[in-house]
């Protein structure tokens, strides 16, 4: 018995007119969705992925692309996607695996804040004109400080301060390992990092020779399956990072298959050329808080307390709690990534189905931290899902420190977001290992566009602060009086500790 | 757009109140007539180790029933009695102000180094935030405020503020936004031995009264300036900072003038920094706040509010306008204005 194939997903056309058979679809698809036979193209809409390579490198616009050409009977529970996807595992009997973010349609609370501006009685700043403070330091601070007096009666500080890493702005790139994404992607964001004076993650894949001329702006991270990691590679990193989960699998490991692991790969990662690299869900050595506090402690030692160490945890229910303990460790800083977290690939049931958004979840990190009297003393760090300023300067007013961006700073590298970054055929060079693909990566021009990103993005965080009267980040974080909800219901109020619009 | 004048004699020779009133009044384009009060240091000599707590009452029957009860869980009520006022044709008279001299019982509380303050701070953050109809607005050893809803002259003459003898004077003429008519909401605020007077709007209000909620505070009057009161309180009695280096955490320098100054000076600042970020108040504000021991003005760190300093032999002045100054000293021989975020100090001199 057949299942037959379930409809197209894509449809392309091309309008024959306009083609002048350049072929640089059939170059650029790395899906195979173009061929030529008897000088002519043809499409094969089945292999499509929306990447809009093909579209974006057509000199005459000749291509088109239509989502959804075939309906299924519309009916509100059982969507097409329902339905393909009990299809593709009554064939297979396996676990979906997608790409990417959460595609489920929850409600984006982003969108239903609003920020403050100033009229009459405080004037609001002009960052061209008065000075805009956007630096922020991650890591441990003191609760108070100390003095002494010298004998003639002078004060001399007694607090000495911890390591912390200096941003000239809020926005940090998270950790996409090596393996996951490829050098180029990596070498154009550290180089972006590296001149916008932020920082960027490893991932847990080690870090590759070519990247030790931006260590300085490099976060390494300490990861479950521990690839890569010995102590050359720790005393690279300008701090590090000790992954306990991700907001787009929280609960499980990591699998990066092993036609992704190639020469340079399996050397970075540490591991044979060609074997999957499979990341075991807990760290087999942290059954309990108490054995993070000690991870954190022996990472320390090794490099002499000379670097802040982060810990990242997905958000999930208990997220506030989790971060509280966290606090009490070593640890400097501590990264809540929510649900809607980007991933090279995940089980689709977790990446739509488990965690919180990170709305939710920094804000009551910061409200149990600051009920607690510790939110000054360890820094918070936000992600999963942040695509533009005002998701910036939202999340800092709900309390996190900086953010890390992942997907936005792939997209500023061509990513379309398809979701199909498990596959290895990233046609825009990105979340693939194929030497010809990786090569469609100019790493300096890629560097340019993401580092106009964040200084895009820094900017209009300083107007939105400026013209909220504040010329100092650390007066937007956790300010949320300079936020309102606009149809987000009472209890949701409740946990962001926002008033609604009007009040 | 609010007035603001502070005075000190730094040999503790006391001022009474006519002259404060007569400079406050000048400022009245500054005010609405919604607001106005004073507070001096000084004026309780005959009972020098007693908290003297000012407390509005809405009646003087459930409110200070639980009020007197509290007060006498905690310690010993020396003496008690309503506040003199005068009726004033402009002014409605919509609370009781009462002052009881108090004296804690020390031994009741442990973990603490100074089981007194700690004792009247948990006071009036109860009375506040539980008792409806009861509302401590001053609480310090030997200093009272004096406040209410009406124009200077009003508010002074409803308690006949010329009858106080004070070293130390703050003034303030209300222009309100927020809470107009609340006397709660007049200036100045006051905890324990702090006073604080303000014009502006902190736009960190937020950051700020998280930060002081965390650390045991609890902001009950539903305006800004009480923060300031309670981030003195914290910082320079909790944590024993110099009221320059308190200044210096509210309103610090910027990130570029730490960068050239001489290392140690450097390090000291950026600590300060890191410490007290969500101590820091930002939008346009000038602010002169009092203790026993001196005042200190200072402005937002681009001076979006106006503040001029006087001085006169052993008095000093910090005002909105130098007008209100002249007024009340015509002798005054040097007059200045202080840069943005620059902490301008009065001492008592021991």
């Amino acid at each position: 018995m057949s299942l037959g194939s379930v409809p197209l997903k894509y449809k392309i056309s091309i309008d024959r007119d306009q083609c002048m058979k350049c072929m640089r679809c059939v170059d650029n698809c790395s899906y195979g969705v173009y061929r030529i036979e008897n000088d002519k193209i043809l499409i094969d809409s089945r292999r499509c992925t929306a990447c809009h390579r093909c579209i974006s490198m057509c000199p005459r616009d000749a291509i088109s692309l239509q989502e959804k050409p075939v309906d299924y009977r519309s009916h509100p529970l059982w969507t097409a996607q329902a339905r393909e996807d009990i299809i593709n595992q009554a064939r297979t009997g396996k676990i979906i695996l997608a790409g990417m973010g959460n595609a489920m349609d929850y409600p984006v609370i982003f969108d239903r804040l609003v920020l403050d501006a100033c009229q009459v009685t405080n004037p609001s700043i002009d960052p061209l004109r008065e000075p805009m403070e956007l630096r922020t330091y991650l890591g441990k601070k003191p609760a108070r400080l100390q003095f002494t007096r010298d004998d003639k009666g002078d004060i001399e500080l007694k607090t000495e301060l911890a390591p912390n890493l200096k941003l000239e702005t809020p926005i940090m790139i998270g950790h996409m390992s090596y393996g996951a994404i490829s050098l180029n992607a990596q070498l154009s964001m550290a180089k972006a990092v590296a001149r916008t004076g932020t920082f960027m993650g490893t991932g847990e894949g080690g870090m590759h020779e070519s990247l030790y001329p931006y260590q300085n702006n490099m976060i390494v991270q300490v990861a479950s399956g521990r690839f890569g990691v010995d102590i050359n590679y720790l005393e690279r990193g300008a701090a590090i990072e000790i992954k306990i989960g991700q907001g787009a699998k929280p609960g499980i490991g990591g699998h990066l298959p092993g036609e992704k692991v190639c020469t340079d790969v399996s050397c970075t990662r540490m591991i044979p050329l060609g074997s999957d690299a499979i990341s075991p869900a807990p760290h087999h050595d942290i059954y309990s808080i108490e054995d993070l506090a000690q991870l954190v402690r022996s990472l320390k030692e090794a490099t002499e307390w000379k670097k802040p160490i982060f810990v990242k945890i997905a958000a999930v229910h208990n997220v506030a709690a989790i971060a509280a303990g966290i606090a009490r460790s070593s640890a400097d800083a501590v990264v809540i990534d929510g649900f809607r977290g980007g991933t090279g690939a995940a089980p689709k049931v977790f990446r739509d189905n488990v965690g919180i958004p990170i709305e939710a979840a920094v804000a009551a990190v910061d409200q149990k931290l600051n009920d607690q009297g510790v939110r000054n003393e360890i820094s918070v760090i936000a992600s999963g899902g942040i695509r533009n300023s005002a998701d910036l300067a939202k999340s800092i007013a709900l309390g996190a420190d900086a953010v890390y961006i992942g997907t936005a700073s792939l997209i500023a590298l061509g990513c379309r977001v398809c979701g199909n970054c498990y596959r290895g055929l990233c046609p825009w060079g990105i979340a693939t290992q194929r030497p010809d693909l990786v090569n469609r990566i100019d790493t300096d021009v890629g560097a340019e566009h993401v580092a106009n990103l964040i200084h895009a993005w820094t900017l209009e965080l300083s107007e939105l602060m400026g013209a909220a009267g504040i010329n100092s980040i650390e007066s937007l974080r956790g300010n949320r009086d300079r936020l309102r909800g606009y149809m987000l219901d009472e209890g949701m109020l409740n946990v962001l500790k926002v008033d609604p619009v009007g009040a | 757009m609010c007035g603001i004048i502070g005075v000190i004699d730094r040999t503790k020779a006391r001022m009474d109140g006519s002259s404060i009133k007569r400079a406050l009044s000048l400022m009245n384009e500054r005010g609405s007539g919604e607001g106005a009060g004073y507070v001096a240091y000084g004026i309780y000599p005959d009972y020098p180790d007693c908290y003297a707590i000012h407390v509005f009452f809405d009646n003087l029957i459930e409110p200070k029933s639980k009020v007197d009860e509290v007060l006498q869980k905690w310690g010993r009520i020396v003496h008690q009695e309503e506040i003199p006022t005068y009726e004033q044709p402009g002014l409605k008279k919509e609370h009781v102000p009462w002052r009881y001299f108090y004296k804690p019982y020390t031994d009741f509380i442990v973990g603490s180094n100074n089981p007194a303050e700690d004792i009247v701070k948990h006071l009036v953050m109860a009375v506040n935030s539980t008792i409806p109809g009861a509302l401590i607005f001053s609480s310090g050893i030997n200093l009272g405020v004096f406040k209410a809803a009406g124009w200077p002259e009003d508010v002074a003459d409803f308690y006949r503020i010329e009858d106080y003898k004070g070293y130390i004077w703050l003034a303030h003429n209300r222009y309100p936004t927020n809470t107009p008519g609340w006397w709660g909401g007049a200036h100045p605020f006051n905890l324990l031995d702090w006073a604080v007077v303000h014009n502006g709007e902190i736009t960190s209000y937020g950051t700020n009264k998280r930060y002081v909620e965390s650390n045991g505070y609890k902001c009950t009057m539903s305006t800004d300036t009480e923060v300031v009161a309670y981030l003195f309180d914290l910082l320079g009695r909790r944590h024993g900072l110099p009221s320059e280096m308190v200044v210096e955490a509210l309103a610090p320098h910027f990130w570029d003038e730490i960068d050239r100054m001489p290392e140690k000076e450097q390090k000291l600042q950026r600590t300060l920094r890191l410490t007290y970020g969500p101590a820091l108040m930002n939008g346009p504000f000038a602010i002169v706040v009092a203790t026993s021991k001196g005042i200190v003005g200072f402005t937002d760190r681009i001076k979006l509010r106006p503040l001029v300093v006087g001085e006169n032999g052993s008095r000093l002045y910090i005002s909105s306008e130098e007008a209100a100054i002249r007024v009340m000293d015509p002798e005054v021989n040097t007059i200045y204005m202080p840069r943005a975020g620059e902490p301008v100090v009065g001492r008592v001199v021991q």
